[in-house]
């Protein structure tokens, strides 16, 4: 008897989840369904058609070069990150905290105001070009560059990069690389066979974390490259409020890149099942 | 050892002068006289008394703060509830089915979460006459908030003494006394921080809301963006000096606590 | 990391519910709102001193305006398309106004409220993209031309084909919109700026694609700051805005080139399915009004289509060129009409093409 009341609250407790899952259903499967659904009719009518997808194939380049550029950002990322990450975790504690709330600073600043900084240093009569003229160098055309957005991308997602290394990487105890270095090994070897394979789950986060928000931004681009240079984040938003309405162009867009960043995170994930733990810091 | 020490040093400081520099730079030029990003021709603060003149940025700060403050609030509560389901459900498989879609608009680029919203919204438009604005806003941001509620709390659960809770019921209080006084101040941290997270991610959404607003809706982000693209405007470098040193101020403050905190256990 | 930012709970939730509360109070107003759709940089805003004649119009017709800017017609049509915006008024231009007569999207002007349209030069009275003027009441007219740097650019630059000189290499702006984009490309090869005919388009197409060599930066608004800085030396943009633009840095000059160009007006509709019909009414009444045009006009620049306020304005804004131009100028000037939709289609094509690569 007492065994069954004590059990009561336990199934009651399971219908707690209920509406959470009922919002679900409606905000983000729902409008995923309208997406794919979109994607295959022949706005306005209803008719099914893949000539959507036929639209998407004129911009093949655009989305090469938004694969490449956020490649490249993700890439400079994990190199400049990499040492940060681990120069952090070995500080004393206060250090650590320090360095925590110095990274993550400008991350709290809106993303627009940080870009709108660098389109005004990266100008032709920008405060680079004016510095280096002192020295009778340049001026140099930077801003409306891909250089420019990559930049822009590499600024804006770094945090996401160091942090999560920072967090792998403070895990691993000194004595391990210690222990390592009295065995003779040196630093090369201490970095790839003791320091890289426990960071793993860190670089995995910080990949995802860098390349998603990179892959499908429409606005850094827009700011830094100068109106050409699109990338598919900007022809995606070009259909549905910029030149001309097409949801259908629109949505078949939209479903390559879902599909494609799943894609590529499923990949990465299978070097590392754990990557959620990181994501939280 | 030593070599490396300065090593370090030398790139943590390259590093937070890559980070700091153009803030710095828009800071500075928050105060300066004339309009040109790249000379400075005298000081002055008639920017920032422009700022808060300016009613459209004000009311846009206000529109943006309600917003945070109503989804995170929302998401807390719906999310604790949800996460305190999904604790309890023993079946492996409806489990990760429910995770799978919990981690979905944390995975999800932002872009394809907006559209699909604003798909949905403007049917919602033709059929119920809900209008673009505050509420479907508040719909989209409570969306992207609920996971990082969610994902805060089920680790405090986890790690929960369950026997804390049955000892409760044991003594006489009633399961739902039970929860509120056992199970809620053993979360709470987590609660807390999924709160905060949602908060902050209200407050600086641009994308999501771009897509969702319609016409009815504006926040900071919103403004910023209108303003970037247009004439420049130094009331923009001010008030990111604002913003900047409220962010500041905030983490500084709490940092003190937490090490005074630390240093009292 | 979680527990440090407890404290910031507390002072963020202080902030906000003072903020949510506040915000309830102030929406509880019964005042109606009507909700306009302009263009950007182009209204009398109280910036410099100047007349806010958004907050004279709140202040007279007991109402809140909530005030919105595009950058392009294409832009402003999708997002009406689209669904998720709603306005009352918007000030489109000749072509895009066509556009959406045929599209049944506007609503007809009630003459009886506008009064103040009488006022209108005859020219304006009946126009071509809306005879009669049923569905919009002209609000300014222009042309395109070239603004160019002078300490920049040697001579006058009497040529489209200035836009694609590699002398100016990473110093030229160019159209981000496809309309006023192929129309200088158009212009300059000779044919029409309403061409529907596909080899033209095509050929147009690739001059604007060859254009990428002196890498352009596509811009719309963006252009007021990067000329008046010196940051680029030619572009081509709107009249009005060249004089501003000029009036804030002294070296820009602008022309109209000789291949001829476009000349516009843009127009104050009603949009569908308004629920302010009669506020919107009066509110395109009192833009035409003598004291709020005037103000307008000598704040933003364009030229006027009223004749009294043409008549009060100075000497000096009545002889300029830039706004004002003689005949000779204009009957090298075309305006805009509404293409066919495959034509748009196609143009739109080749554009994201163009930006694109």
């Amino acid at each position: 008897m007492a065994e069954q009341t004590r059990h009561r609250p336990f199934d009651m407790a399971k219908l707690t989840s209920v509406p959470y899952l009922v919002w679900m259903l409606l905000f983000t499967i729902v409008p995923l369904g309208m997406v794919v659904w979109y994607a295959f009719t022949a706005y306005p009518n209803t008719d099914f058609t893949l000539q959507n997808f036929a639209g998407v194939l004129k911009y093949g380049k655009t989305f090469w070069k938004s694969i490449y550029l956020s490649l490249i950002a993700t890439v400079v990322c994990l190199i400049v990150g990499f040492p940060m990450g681990f120069i952090m975790s070995r500080m004393s504690e206060r250090g650590q905290r320090t360095m925590q709330m110095l990274i993550m600073l400008p991350m709290w600043m809106s993303f627009l105001l940080r870009t709108y900084a660098w389109m005004t240093l990266l100008e032709n009569e920008g405060l680079i070009n004016k510095f280096l003229g002192l020295f009778g160098i340049g001026p140099f055309q930077m801003i409306n560059t891909q250089g420019a957005i990559v930049l822009g991308m590499v600024y804006n997602y770094l945090p996401y990069m160091i942090l999560p290394l920072y967090s792998v990487m403070v895990k691993i105890d000194q004595s391990v690389i210690e222990a390592a270095q009295d065995l003779g090994a040196d630093g090369f070897h201490v970095l790839i066979r003791v320091i890289l394979p426990l960071a793993v789950p860190g670089i995995v986060t910080g990949i995802t974390m860098v390349f998603v928000p990179s892959v499908s931004t429409f606005i850094i681009s827009r700011m830094l490259g100068g109106g050409s240079n699109l990338l598919i984040g900007d022809l995606i938003e070009q259909q549905f409020l910029g030149s001309v309405y097409n949801p259908g162009v629109g949505s078949a867009m939209s479903l390559i890149l879902m599909v494609m960043i799943l894609l590529i995170m499923g990949v990465i994930n299978r070097f590392d099942s754990d990557e959620m733990e990181g994501m939280l810091v | 050892m030593k070599k490396k020490n300065v090593l370090s040093k030398v790139y943590t400081g390259l590093m937070l002068l890559f980070l700091f520099a153009p803030i710095f730079v828009l800071i500075v030029f928050s105060f300066n006289e004339s309009k040109s990003r790249a000379l400075f021709t005298g000081f002055t603060f008639k920017w920032y008394v422009e700022l808060f003149q300016n009613e459209m940025i004000m009311s846009a700060l206000w529109g943006s703060l309600s917003m945070a403050f109503c989804s995170s609030t929302i998401a807390a509560i719906v999310g604790t509830a949800a996460a305190v389901g999904i604790h309890k459900i023993q079946r492996k498989g409806i489990r990760t089915a429910i995770m799978n879609i919990t981690y979905l608009p944390v995975l999800n680029p932002e872009i394809v979460t907006g559209i699909s919203m604003m798909l949905l919204f403007v049917i919602f438009k033709n059929l119920l006459g809900i209008k673009l604005g505050f509420i479907t806003v508040l719909i989209a941001h409570v969306t992207f908030c609920l996971p990082y509620a969610i994902l805060n709390v089920l680790p405090k659960l986890r790690q929960m003494d369950p026997s804390l809770y049955e000892a409760a019921q044991d003594l006489g209080c009633p399961p739902v006394r039970a929860f509120f006084k056992v199970v809620i101040p053993e979360i709470m941290p987590g609660i807390i921080s999924g709160y905060l997270m949602s908060f902050t991610f209200s407050l600086d959404d641009f994308i999501i809301t771009y897509f969702t607003s319609g016409s009815g809706f504006t926040s900071l982000p919103l403004v910023i963006y209108s303003m970037v693209r247009k004439k420049v405007n130094p009331q923009i470098n001010a008030l990111s000096a604002i913003i900047f040193v409220v962010v500041l101020l905030m983490l500084l403050i709490s940092n003190l606590v937490q090490a005074r905190k630390e240093k009292a256990d | 990391m979680k527990r440090k930012l407890s404290l910031l709970l507390a002072v963020l939730t202080a902030a906000s519910a003072a903020a949510a509360f506040s915000s309830c109070g102030s929406s509880s107003s019964a005042k109606p709102t009507l909700k306009v759709f302009n263009w950007g940089e182009y209204i009398s805003d109280g910036q410099d001193d100047t007349l806010d004649v958004i907050e004279m119009f709140e202040e007279e017709f007991n109402c809140n305006v909530q005030y919105d800017t595009f950058s392009t017609n294409e832009e402003m049509y999708t997002k009406l398309a689209s669904g998720s915006v709603e306005y009352d008024i918007i000030i489109p231009s000749d072509y895009m106004i066509s556009k959406m007569i045929n599209e049944d999207m506007l609503e007809p002007i009630d003459y009886d409220v506008v009064t103040n349209a009488a006022n209108l030069m005859e020219r304006f009275k009946t126009t071509d993209y809306d005879p009669g003027n049923a569905y919009s009441v002209p609000y300014t007219w222009g042309t395109v031309g070239l603004i160019y740097n002078t300490t920049m650019v040697e001579g006058t630059p009497t040529s489209w084909s200035a836009l694609w000189d590699e002398n100016y290499t990473g110093k030229i702006l160019m159209f981000l919109n496809n309309r006023d984009a192929f129309g200088i490309a158009e212009k300059l090869l000779g044919y029409s700026q309403n061409s529907t005919n596909a080899d033209e388009i095509q050929a147009c197409a690739d001059l604007l694609k060859d254009q990428k060599k002196v890498k352009p930066n596509y811009v719309m608004d963006e252009i007021f700051d990067k000329m008046e800085i010196g940051e680029a030396a030619l572009a081509p943009y709107y009249a009005g805005d060249a004089v501003t633009m000029i009036s804030e840095n002294p070296d820009l000059a602008f022309v109209v080139p000789e291949e001829g160009s476009n000349v516009f007006i843009d127009a104050m509709c009603i949009v569908k399915g308004t629920e302010q019909y009669e506020l919107a009414n009066q509110f395109i009444n009192f833009m035409c009004r003598d004291d709020v045009a005037q103000a307008n006009i000598e704040y933003i620049c364009y030229s006027t289509p009223l004749q009294t306020v043409y008549d009060n304005l100075d000497e000096e804004i009545r002889s300029n060129e830039i706004i004002y131009p003689d005949d000779e100028v204009l009957s090298r000037c075309e305006s805009f009409v509404v293409l066919p939709d495959d034509t748009n289609q196609l143009i739109q094509d080749l554009w994201n093409e163009i930006i694109a690569e």
